[in-house]
């Protein structure tokens, strides 16, 4: 399978240079498909590339977007640090995961990065005063059925999403970063003991501290995420966070030596492996060899190996009928497949996916009209 | 540029079938995918004058409109609309392709042209000085448009009205007008000369019919106008007519109301608004009869600003 030419791009932006226009149209379509579209304008800014006039108003539009966005999430975690603020104090921190720590952290991956729900982990304790804390303030359980509470409350690692009575916005309480089901567990003690304190943005003022995962947590969660979750409509764009976070934290001392020594401890060797071999292999992250080296035999052997390379090269490209046949639909399927079974034992597993495919409401029955 | 009338029908249903008809409509270029009668049909009747541009031609927005497969092909087959891949909107019954074609058009510049302040209005000029006439669904709004573009205001657009930020123009986004029950007969007897789609039935407004946008207007889709007055209209059977002052203030929080993304942009959209709103003349507007609001609108037009 040729990759996408948004990856190619992604790995090398100067790739873009001379593309003919309907060459643009392509990479601009397969970016929204990937949901990398707010990303590329900075990404082709900041390589110095300059788009024909045409292209270039839709980045331009992009930027206007992505910027607003940004904006308007930071002030989402402000009113959740207010919420929080107003419950008590049994969060101890408000520490923040995925796309909404790398906005207030002001990482790398955050340029351009549009996310929908705000993620946050807290003590398993603290679970019942949390979820009072942001009802109070808005926040409401979204439409599920008994089942899905039950699958939430029972086998998950969060709470089930609580969406915003009058914005729309949607945040995650997660106490893990995996489910209670799952075979990995991740201790998620030993996740908050190492997170890191980070400061309320400029003009931003948060009445909570503020944290995040540590660099080598946050690429451990970030690589369990894509890895263990069996969702790949957004798996580029979370594989172009871990290049774009091991670029970043690649840079500071102590980062590469801490990072397989901390895998091992969490039980995420396995994830790490798969991660660093996809980013090295679709983005060119650059891997030092002794990391390499370390995680060889964290893989799986050589005949899965090929099986899982199959699979997730093609998962991986963008979700857009240009780089997308027979083959990708059954490989996102078979991935479907193996995340539910990594996170749930399999009687649980049989019986959570015949009710999603004939008892729960299908979303194509929604209310979405042309309207 | 060559226009959609100077393609014969052989070769408009070639280029929709294999995505390589990439219309013009003011600012925006969009590659249409179809494989159904009733979307090259309905651009035949309503775009004829509209420009097309090259196959290999950057375009703005890609519009598939494909059949449904399967057994929804034979049983109620249905039209579905997706954009590179993304597929916004539960599909509609087969025979309401030509409408969703207009929907999904709309929803194109809405949800990604944010170098325009977006409302939903119809804009029409005349001497120099445009009119925009904001409204939601059921005032009258569309009706009252067709009447002046039938009676030489220049059209510049039934559903949205794009404020350029760079510099509060209004831009023309020239496309046919959408005309609901009752008022189709209305502009039929009104404008007998009027070039109509067919009309379809059932849809969750009713039928809907569109009248095809004044050849002259489409013609002039790259002057943009400056916005004279702000006009929020209502339809009220057997009413008198009537123009009544709307303050500055009001007009702007009535036009927030009406705009898709006001929030998205800003500061800008603030500024870009409160720029529009400055040079305008805010007004509510009651009719039942045409004929008179005609006459009183071209009465506005020959005054001197």
């Amino acid at each position: 399978m040729k990759p996408a030419l948004l990856v190619k791009v992604l790995r090398d932006p100067q790739r873009a240079s001379g593309l003919a226009p309907r060459a643009w149209e392509l990479l601009l379509s397969q970016a929204r498909a990937a949901g990398l579209h707010g990303a590329l304008p900075f990404l082709l800014e900041d390589a110095g590339m300059e788009a024909p006039p045409a292209p270039r108003r839709h980045l331009d539009w992009l930027r206007t977007e992505a910027l607003r966005h940004r904006d308007s999430m930071r002030n989402e975690v402000r009113l959740i640090a207010r919420a929080l603020a107003d419950g008590g104090r049994d969060a101890e921190q408000l520490l923040l995961l995925k796309g909404a720590a790398y906005l207030m952290a002001n990482l790398p991956p955050a340029r351009g990065r549009l996310f929908g729900d705000v993620d946050i982990l807290v003590p398993k304790r603290a679970l019942p005063a949390v979820e009072r804390a942001l009802v109070l303030h808005g926040w409401t359980g979204t439409k599920l059925d008994a089942y899905d509470q039950r699958y939430y409350r029972e086998w998950m690692h969060e709470l089930p999403p609580l969406e915003h009575m009058q914005r729309g916005t949607t945040i995650d309480v997660h106490h893990a970063i995996l489910p209670e089901t799952a075979g990995l567990r991740p201790d998620p003690e030993r996740l908050r003991g190492s997170a890191v304190p980070i400061a309320w943005p400029d003009g931003v003022q948060g009445e909570y501290p503020l944290s995040t995962l540590s660099p080598q947590d946050m690429v451990l969660h970030s690589a369990l995420h894509l890895f263990w979750d069996g969702e790949f409509d957004h798996g580029l764009r979370d594989l172009y966070d871990l290049h774009r976070l091991l670029a970043e934290f690649g840079k500071r001392p102590g980062f590469w030596a801490g990072l397989v020594p901390r895998a091992a401890e969490l039980e995420l060797m396995r994830p790490l492996f798969y991660a660093l071999r996809y980013a090295a292999a679709l983005l060119g992250t650059p891997v030092p060899e002794d990391v390499s080296r370390m995680l060889r035999r964290a893989g799986p052997n050589r005949l899965l190996l090929r099986v899982m390379d199959g699979l997730f090269l093609r998962s991986l490209q963008p979700m857009h009928p240009s780089c997308s046949d027979a083959s990708s639909g059954i490989a996102r399927f078979v991935l479907y497949v193996r995340g539910n079974w990594l996170r749930m034992p399999p009687v649980l597993l049989a019986r959570h996916l015949f009710h999603k495919a004939f008892i729960s409401s299908r979303p194509a029955e929604e209310a979405r009209t042309a309207e | 540029m060559p226009l959609l009338a100077s393609l014969t029908h052989a070769e408009l249903r070639r280029r929709l079938h294999e995505g390589e008809l990439v219309l013009r409509t003011g600012p925006f270029t969009t590659r249409i995918r179809s494989d159904i009668a009733q979307v090259s049909d309905g651009l035949a009747r309503l775009y004829a004058a509209h420009p097309v541009e090259d196959a290999d031609s950057f375009a703005d927005f890609q519009v598939n409109l494909l059949r449904s497969s399967g057994w929804r092909r034979w049983i109620r087959p249905q039209v579905l609309f997706d954009h590179g891949g993304n597929a916004p909107f539960t599909p509609l019954p087969l025979g309401q392709s030509q409408p969703m074609f207009e929907w999904v058009m709309n929803w194109c510049v809405s949800n990604h042209a944010h170098s325009y302040l977006i409302v939903h209005a119809a804009v029409l000029e005349r001497n120099g000085r445009a009119l925009i006439l904001p409204a939601p669904p059921g005032s009258g709004k569309s009706t009252l448009c067709a009447a002046l573009a039938m009676r030489g205001w220049r059209l510049l657009s039934d559903e949205l009205a794009l404020v350029r930020c760079a510099d509060g123009q209004l831009a023309p986004l020239v496309r046919p007008v959408s005309l609901k029950n009752k008022s189709l007969d209305v502009i039929r007897a009104f404008a007998p000369e009027a070039r109509f789609g067919l009309p379809v039935g059932g849809t969750i407004k009713g039928t809907i019919g569109h009248l095809a946008p004044p050849a002259a207007s489409v013609a002039r889709a790259d002057e943009p106008a400056l916005a004279a007055w702000v006009v929020f209209p209502r339809f009220e059977a057997g009413a008198a007519t009537s123009l009544t002052p709307v303050s500055k203030a009001q007009t702007f929080m009535r036009l927030i109301d009406n705009a898709f993304n006001y929030a998205l942009l800003g500061e800008r959209g603030f500024e870009v608004l409160a720029r529009l709103v400055d040079d305008c003349e805010g007004s509510d507007f009651v009719y039942s009869r045409l004929d008179e609001a005609i006459a009183l609108f071209d009465g506005m037009s020959a005054e001197a600003p």
